[in-house]
């Protein structure tokens, strides 16, 4: 499979990363070059194989569901580029 | 006095037990190599006042009785650790202010044991590299180089900064993280060792995430002795992390010098792969010799999955790094650039804050996650990860107790060789690296020799899950035969 230039520009978009037209072109090649190393795959018979979950085999676990860490807002907000009253500050998503 | 830098850190243990100097002596000394060192671009941010306070604090305890067993030991730390009240950016841009105020349980475990942070130290941006060009603060340069030659060459990554401060002296040893190979290659490129142990060994907590369910923490050090010292204070369970396993760490130096006596060794016929260098291929020979020698029986092994790893381990690595980095936002923490609105603000952000080899992995890993792909990129990948796995698995059930191949498939490149048009001919440097981390075993790099032109090259061990102290055994081997690789010239000074 290979992408083209509206396809880039679409996963651009979908990952949040802005992108120049120039970087655009360049972005194809380099993406097309990775995926056309990945599509060896295809030659790998996985019929009935399991997808693996976790690579060592365990139970996840579990502990009560009770608050043990937190209460310090000024710590949390202390790398945001811009809070307000505790809270973290963004552009006005809702009109 | 004798240079203080040049100890091992099993030295430095016992020259602090007798007195013979103090743990400021020694963090004072390290401190001192560190700032004539700028040349090689090791270290991103040192810590002198905090170093000299733990140094001084070492020193009260070992006039208590109270030393721990890595005391006053002064270590650096890759900068995607998390060490509290410390700047800790990952190599890159969209955390170059970011100051956590937490500590990743590795440090914590290595400041328990009495360790000294030197300072923080490069790597490829969000540990996506194998040279340590792709960091925020440019290239790392290995203190190796070819005999008669003064081009600067890569220390390997993404661990580069780690290897080049242990192999240049800068360092007793260093904390590292392995995604790929990540801990390994640079150490074979620098002379040194390294282990990535079995996944769920060390926590994860506090480090920044870039592939989840394939990085592990471990040490790189300058002889298989200190790396099990290094790898027993790392280590151990922790409840911030649902992935680490609660297990009990043994003490790994009892396993240095070890029998290897009736060890069987396998060889797999599929890593001698096609252009594989004839410097490579006969000291992989001389490495099964010496295990010979030392009474492990050799035998041919199959691991008919292996050329797949790597293409399986770029569409899993990319996809769940696509995932990890989508915190970087602009909003909790990070850079942010402002925009006309939310999209655009998150996307300035990310475009400005992330360098060009970030960008491009987090794009491929949302295409092959995206609608209509997923079944054919990341399911087909973790289908063949189950068969990788299965691979190690049939050759441990019948009796294999563990792997020798080459660590990488050449020694140390010059920087700029391999940043051209095709990034896949950087990432077929993990070829030897990666069907570990997608299995989950421990493997460890070790010096066995140098090339023509005076490089150091590393072969690896690969082992049962949680086995890791077989493999400081069979290192030890390694290092008693071909000796310790210590760079002939500090041309730096």
């Amino acid at each position: 499979m290979s992408v083209d230039l509206a396809t880039v520009r679409r996963v651009a978009h979908l990952s949040r990363i802005a992108v120049t037209e120039e970087e655009v072109n360049h972005l194809q090649g380099e993406l097309n070059a990775i995926l056309a190393f990945v599509e060896q795959l295809g030659e790998v018979d996985t019929t009935g194989v399991e997808p693996m979950t976790s690579v060592i085999p365990m139970t996840l676990p579990l502990r009560a569901d009770v608050v043990t860490d937190g209460f310090y807002p000024e710590r949390v907000l202390a790398n945001a580029p811009l809070g307000e009253d505790g809270f973290f500050a963004v552009p006005k998503v809702v009109e | 006095m004798t240079d203080l830098t040049r100890l091992t850190i099993t030295a430095a243990r016992e020259g602090l037990a007798q007195g013979h100097f103090t743990a400021t002596e020694l963090t004072t000394a390290y401190l001192g190599a560190i700032e004539t060192a700028g040349a090689l671009n090791a270290y991103v941010l040192t810590t002198p006042d905090k170093a000299l306070a733990m140094a001084k604090a070492s020193d009260d305890r070992i006039a208590k009785g109270e030393a721990g067993p890595l005391e006053g030991i002064p270590l650096g730390v890759k900068d995607n650790y998390a060490v509290d009240g410390v700047r800790t950016t990952a190599g890159s841009n969209i955390l170059k202010n970011f100051v956590p105020p937490y500590e990743s349980s590795v440090t914590a475990n290595l400041w328990q044991a009495g360790a000294v942070l030197l300072g923080k130290l490069n790597q490829d941006e969000f540990a996506m590299g194998s040279s340590t060009e792709s960091s925020a603060f440019g290239p790392t340069v290995n203190p190796w180089r070819r005999k008669g030659s003064s081009q600067p060459l890569v220390p390997g990554g993404s661990s580069g900064g780690s290897a080049a401060a242990v192999a240049a002296h800068l360092a007793a040893g260093a904390a590292g993280t392995d995604t790929g190979g990540s801990i390994r290659q640079p150490a074979a490129f620098t002379g040194t060792v390294g282990i990535k142990p079995t996944y769920g060994r060390c926590s994860r907590w506090g480090i920044v995430a870039y592939a989840s369910s394939l990085d592990q923490a471990g040490p790189i050090a300058r002889s298989v002795n200190d790396a099990a010292l290094l790898l027993r204070a790392m280590a151990g369970h922790d409840a911030k992390d649902s992935t680490s396993v609660d297990l009990p760490v043994p003490d790994y130096q009892q396993s240095c010098g070890g029998s290897v006596k009736g060890k069987r060794i396998g060889i797999p016929r599929e890593y001698r792969v096609d252009g594989m260098s004839a410097e490579i291929a006969a000291l992989w020979d001389k490495g099964a010799d010496m295990l010979r020698e030392a009474g492990a029986e050799i035998v041919e092994i199959s691991l008919p999955h292996t050329k797949y790893a790597l293409p399986a381990y770029y569409i899993v690595a990319l996809a769940e790094a696509s995932s990890n980095l989508a915190r970087y936002d602009g909003v909790r923490y990070g850079e942010r650039v402002a925009g006309r609105d939310i999209v655009e603000m998150y996307e300035k952000t990310r475009a400005s804050g992330f360098g060009a080899e970030v960008r491009r992995r987090i794009m491929i890993g949302t295409y092959v996650l995206s609608a209509g792909y997923y079944d054919a990129y990341y399911l087909k990948a973790q289908q063949v990860r189950t068969l990788i796995k299965r691979d190690f698995e049939t050759v441990f059930a019948e009796g294999v107790d563990a792997v020798l191949a080459p660590a990488t498939p050449s020694p140390a490149f010059g920087i700029g060789e391999k940043s051209g048009a095709d990034p896949v001919e950087m990432y077929l440097q993990d070829v030897f690296t990666v069907t570990l981390n997608m299995a989950g075993l421990p493997g460890i790099s070790v010096p066995a020799g140098l090339s023509s032109e005076g490089l150091p090259l590393g072969l690896q061990l690969i082992g049962r899950p949680f086995e890791e102290q077989h493999l400081f055994a069979l290192g030890q081997v390694i290092e008693d035969a071909a000796g310790r690789f210590e760079i002939p010239e500090k041309w730096w000074l």
